[in-house]
């Protein structure tokens, strides 16, 4: 298994929900998150004082999928986070261990 | 305020039902700029310090009410002493005062100008409070506001607006309290910020306003509540001059938003909500002094300058380096200071008085009034505030300690937070709020 995740711009949510549901993905998780990478932040002005804000709001979604799906999935991800301007984030995949269902303690693939 | 000219020297005054009422009203739209002040500054300052904002506002409606009642009405607006003071036994108390006695030479009863004044009185005090932000001790905040009053506002109202005062008799046009008021609390701001020095990380950490969307409540509270402070200061309404420092503040407050935002867009790129507020108060400050003596189009005039000048000045502070927060200093004490110069330039001699300025063949003798007010009120106000500051530092210490006031002024002077950000209880209030199992153990016997 290979646990997903993407931090990407928050308006692009709601296209990449529904690129995963149309893939198949069952569940994901969603966080509110900030940071930066090579574009910095921006900046704001309050009664002339500039205050340069480093750290920019995104999301991060977390998605757990089966080993053989994994590289179609960030495909997936990629393409409906995308628009072309800096800032757009990053996706990745890390290997996962186990899983389990909470409710039913299934392990594994039967967990997801 | 004006000497009598409502009504012909022939006939005693009668006291106005209408004038009454319409002076109690203007006392109420007085009282809600001070919450409304609260609110402008309160959004100001970061989330941390939110509560210690509004409450410095706050406690000046309280204590300043009760000094007035004692003595400061007495000190103020009683029978003068030396032009540096009143005092009348009769005031003392408010205790000598009858229901219909009237104010002398006006319409109206002693204790609707009384209680008009006392509102004034109160804002003044807490504007000083936007350049301590996230520093004083509550205690020391509240000792400083009744020395404040009792040995700087309740004289300089005397000597701006008492008979026999010495800005008074000398002529110095301050409509509804330009010099007693702001240049009073600016100057003031800026001799205690010299005395307890910067806020922690002045300069480096970012200190953004927590809520914009407060501060534009406030200042359109502040704005609102001016007309009562401007229009209300002739007393009554019989001759016209309340109506026109109604229009001239309404003018002169929207030129200078609308100044200060070209500046800002100008110089750096945005029209900024913190710079419409902040334009407008600007313009209010300015108008105040100035309101009675100019027309509307002076009044354009005097907007448009202050909301420029004002937007230049707060940036001063970094450039000198002392740490007037909220700038109290760029805005109150600068605005005061242009809308009462400009008197001298502006005043057409039809409105308040017949004093001309400048621009309207009157000369530079108006304007050298003014220059002496101006001077007098800030030179006093800036020492006293500092020597008081000074000595409230050196016997019960002036600032919270620097581990409070990084921690939050609101959660170390208050024991509150403004915001519970946290369902997992994050901040202090949600913490003590949960009941302990003991105790709901305990109440389980009892019932």
């Amino acid at each position: 298994m290979k646990l997903i995740t993407a931090v990407v711009k928050p308006h692009r949510l709601d296209e990449i929900k529904e690129a995963l549901q149309a893939f198949g993905v069952q569940g994901l998780t969603v966080t509110e998150a900030s940071g930066y990478g090579r574009q910095r932040g921006h900046t704001e002005v309050y009664r002339g004082a500039e205050y340069t804000v480093d750290l920019v709001p995104k999301i991060r979604i977390e998605v757990l999928v089966e080993d053989d799906d994994a590289d179609q999935l960030i495909d997936v991800v990629v393409k409906a986070a995308r628009t072309g301007k800096i800032g757009d984030g990053k996706v990745w995949a890390v290997p996962v261990e186990t899983a389990v269902r909470v409710r039913t303690g299934e392990r594994g693939p039967d967990a997801l | 305020m004006a000497p009598a000219a409502i009504t012909l020297a022939a006939e005693a005054p009668k006291l106005s039902a209408a004038n009454t009422g319409f002076m109690l009203i203007c006392s109420a739209l007085v009282m809600l700029m001070t919450p409304g002040l609260a609110f402008f500054y309160g959004g100001m300052v970061r989330v941390k310090s939110t509560l210690n904002m509004l409450m410095m506002s706050f406690i000046s409606l309280g204590i300043i009410t009760i000094l007035w009642v004692l003595y400061g009405f007495s000190v103020a607006f009683g029978t003068d002493k030396g032009s540096l003071f009143g005092w009348d036994g009769d005031y003392v108390g408010l205790s000598g005062i009858g229901l219909t006695q009237l104010w002398d030479g006006y319409t109206i009863p002693i204790y609707v100008f009384a209680v008009f004044q006392l509102m004034f009185a109160i804002i003044t005090p807490a504007l000083i409070s936007g350049a301590l932000a996230d520093r004083v001790k509550f205690t020391a905040w509240s000792l400083f506001i009744a020395l404040w009053a009792t040995i700087v506002y309740f004289p300089v109202a005397h000597w701006v607006w008492g008979t026999g005062g010495w800005a008074f008799d000398l002529g110095v046009i301050d409509f509804a309290g330009g010099t007693a008021v702001h240049i009073n609390a600016g100057a003031a701001a800026l001799g205690v910020i010299l005395v307890i020095g910067k806020r922690v990380g002045f300069k480096k950490d970012p200190m953004r306003p927590h809520s914009l969307p407060w501060t534009m409540l406030g200042a359109g509270l502040l704005w609102f509540g001016w007309f009562g402070f401007n229009a209300g200061s002739w007393l009554g309404n019989d001759d016209g001059v309340g109506a026109l420092m109604f229009v001239n503040t309404q003018v002169a407050t929207a030129a200078a938003m609308l100044a200060w935002l070209v500046y800002e867009k100008l110089r750096h790129g945005a029209f900024t909500s913190l710079g419409a507020a902040s334009g407008a108060v600007a313009g209010l400050v300015a108008i105040t002094p100035s309101g009675g003596a100019v027309s509307p189009l002076g009044a354009i005039a005097v907007g448009a300058i202050a909301g420029v000048l004002c937007a230049m000045a707060v940036g001063l502070k970094y450039k000198f380096g002392y740490d007037d927060s909220l700038d109290v200093v760029g805005v109150h004490l600068v605005g005061g200071i242009v809308g009462s110069l400009l008197i001298g330039f502006f005043a057409t001699g039809g409105g308040q008085s017949d004093a001309q300025g400048l621009f309207y063949g009157g000369g530079l003798t108006q304007f050298w009034k003014q220059c002496a007010g101006v001077g007098g009120v800030l030179a006093y106000s800036l020492i006293a505030s500092a020597i008081l500051a000074f000595l409230i530092d050196k016997t019960i210490g002036m600032r919270v300690s620097e581990d409070d006031e990084v921690t939050g002024i609101d959660q170390t002077e208050h024991a509150e937070t403004a915001y519970d950000f946290s369902g997992a209880g994050g901040g202090a209030a949600a913490r003590t709020a949960v009941p302990s199992p003991v105790a709901q153990e305990s109440k389980k016997v009892d019932a």
